[in-house]
């Protein structure tokens, strides 16, 4: 066997400059699909890794019909919840982090705005998110502090700064009025324009005390210690509370316009790199017809001589094998210093064009892209070119399979 | 007792609209360790007997018999791997595969017969040795003469330890010194290994020293002497 690969190898070679143009063509896909999806994979990843772990987080848990249309109505009681969690202790759960969240209409002076008002635990939050890191200006809230941090885009929008008050109105839990004064203690951003233009936050029980809903919780999300543990942190914290009483819904149940994005984005670029393999596929064919045409005779040589027809197209399509992954191991490591670079200088759109920024910003994306470093992209393209190759293969098989020695070496 | 046994042979092309009768019913019988010559000009049908008596073609009618073996009785995957161990080939281009060194490639037809690798080494150098080429052995074919090219296709063609050897116009790309060097390892190998050596020819060099001559004209054998040489 070791001969047959050695034969191969060599025989890859004979024509060394049709090698390489179709080793050039496959190295050129491969740093081209590799840089594609990684950016794409980068860019999801951190606009995923932004909407988790700054406010949605990897999962939550709701009354029973809360999502659907978000009524603090349907908040649950934090002592009833706290007492059925503390039953299970999944592995991989940090914590849990209580919520009481709700619109509320943010006014200060002549200007005023919808907002998303999160009532949390800001020592937890500071746990799971960092949130201090994020600040622009001031600090976090201290517990019980009545007090509000306002997410930068927001506190632009509506003229305020450290020091200054805003007034939040809204309806509180069983329609009970909501009115209150809060004076600005921090500014935050979240490198994320949705985010950032209705943020604000309240210590829980100040918000509590705002909501007229002493106790209650819109919702808790779960703190995990990474994403590979949600789907066993899920199953036992399911198991443990009534689904009747109680839903928990992961990121993706969260947030289905963002996968489903997503998932559009996906196909899309599938499409492109399907165009581009396809371009691919058919260069290498043209080499695997020229290279057949050309060696009928020493096929019906080696036959003559009793070289068995699997054996031979075995050898033929290690050759085939061998051609590709030349240029897909290039394409590789080519690639890889390239993403490596990117994935710690990501690139920053508004360096190149304000107006693309912008553009990006309107549609909720930060303008900034760092690349993805997932192996799995990169094997992925090997892959991709060993079954482009294996098929392609499928073709001086068949010749081979049919060959008549005599009628290969008169040729 | 024959060791080739050809009775009948009838080959028919019809690849154009008019059928071609490569051959028209021909007998004949080689005993082992001959060392036969079949000549005739252009178009006579040597080759077409050539091939059918190693398997490469079948005929349109006929029996062909190899050391009581019935070729017609063999499919194809059965002739392929009764040629790797009973015939050697020789071709009339050499043939011989270009990315492999002299060595490697008589060491190629122990490979598909599984042989030990020190086995498979020593005997190719052995051969190569016996055929005046052991400096040699690291040199690939376009790094050799036509005359070394087809000494190495002769020890390829021995190195499966074939009962026949089949050579199609061995010598008509040689020079006359390499063709009488070409003969001299071969008379050498038919008289002490007593293999069977068949030749199809029309240089007159090869037929002097054949110690039986067939003559074919037309598809048919015209004449077939025997020589004490």
């Amino acid at each position: 066997m070791k001969q047959i690969f050695k034969l191969a190898w060599r025989n890859i070679w004979r024509n060394k400059r049709r090698t390489l143009i179709t080793a050039a063509s496959v190295f050129f896909a491969v740093l081209f699909a590799s840089s594609m999806k990684s950016l794409q994979a980068g860019a999801w990843n951190e606009m995923i890794k932004n909407v988790t772990s700054l406010h949605i987080g990897y999962a939550q848990i709701h009354a029973a019909g809360f999502w659907e249309n978000r009524s603090i109505d349907k908040s649950l009681s934090e002592e009833d919840i706290l007492q059925q969690l503390n039953e299970v202790e999944p592995e991989g759960l940090v914590g849990y982090l209580p919520r009481l969240e709700s619109f509320a209409l943010a006014s200060s002076g002549d200007k005023s705005g919808a907002v998303l008002v999160v009532g949390a635990d800001l020592e937890k939050e500071e746990q799971h998110s960092e949130l201090s890191s994020r600040l622009v200006e001031g600090r976090l809230l201290e517990k019980g502090e009545p007090g509000v941090i306002l997410a930068e885009g927001l506190a632009k929008k509506l003229n305020l700064g450290l020091q200054d008050s805003l007034i939040l109105s809204s309806i509180g839990y069983h329609a009970a009025s909501a009115v209150g004064l809060y004076p600005i203690k921090g500014i935050i951003s979240f490198n994320n324009p949705e985010l950032d233009k209705q943020f604000c936050y309240l210590d829980i029980q100040v918000a509590q005390e705002f909501y007229a809903a002493e106790g209650m919780l819109t919702g808790m999300v779960i703190h995990l210690e990474d994403n590979s543990q949600l789907d066993g942190v899920l199953t036992s914290i399911r198991g443990q509370l009534p689904p009747e009483d109680y839903e928990v819904m992961d990121w993706m149940e969260l947030m289905p316009d963002l996968v489903e994005a997503k998932n559009l984005d996906e196909a899309g670029s599938f499409l492109i790199l399907g165009i581009l393999y396809i371009i691919i596929t058919f260069g290498i064919f043209g080499t695997l017809l020229m290279m057949t045409r050309e060696r009928m005779y020493e096929f019906g040589v080696l036959t003559a001589i009793g070289m068995k027809k699997w054996l031979l197209s075995f050898a033929v399509w290690i050759e085939i094998i061998f051609m590709g992954f030349v240029g897909a191991f290039a394409g590789i490591f080519g690639t890889m210093p390239i993403v490596a670079y990117f994935v710690q200088n990501p690139i920053d759109m508004s360096k190149y064009s304000e107006d693309a920024a912008s553009t990006y910003e309107k549609f909720g994306f930060h303008p900034v892209f760092p690349m993805n470093f997932d192996i799995n992209i990169f094997t992925s393209q090997a892959f991709i070119v060993f079954i482009i190759c294996t098929v392609l293969a499928v073709y001086p098989i068949l010749v081979i399979q049919s060959l008549k020695p005599v009628q290969a070496m008169r040729k | 007792m024959s060791i080739i046994s050809v009775k009948n042979i009838h080959k028919t092309y019809n690849e154009n609209t008019v059928p071609v009768h490569a051959l028209r019913g021909v007998d004949l019988e080689i005993s082992e360790g001959e060392f036969t010559a079949i000549v005739g000009p252009s178009g006579s049908g040597k080759t077409t007997l050539l091939n059918i008596i190693g398997g490469l073609d079948r005929p349109t009618e006929g029996d062909i018999r190899l050391d009581q073996t019935e070729l017609s009785t063999l499919n194809e995957n059965q002739l392929i791997e009764f040629r790797k161990n009973n015939i050697g080939f020789i071709f009339q281009s050499y043939n011989l595969i270009p990315v492999l060194t002299s060595k490697e490639n008589v060491e190629f037809v122990m490979l598909l017969q599984n042989r030990p690798k020190k086995e498979m080494e020593t005997r190719a150098k052995e051969l190569l040795n016996a055929v005046g080429l052991s400096d040699k052995l690291d040199q690939r074919p376009a790094q050799l003469s036509g005359g070394q090219q087809q000494r190495v296709a002769v020890a390829r063609a021995l190195a499966s330890k074939p009962r026949f050897v089949l050579a199609d116009e061995p010598t008509a790309n040689l020079d006359s010194k390499s063709t009488a060097d070409l003969l001299d390892i071969m008379a050498k190998l038919n008289q002490e290994e007593q293999i069977t050596f068949v030749f199809s020819t029309h240089d007159n060099r090869v037929i002097e020293r054949a110690r039986r001559v067939v003559t074919m004209v037309d598809g048919k054998i015209e004449s077939d002497e025997t020589f004490n040489r």
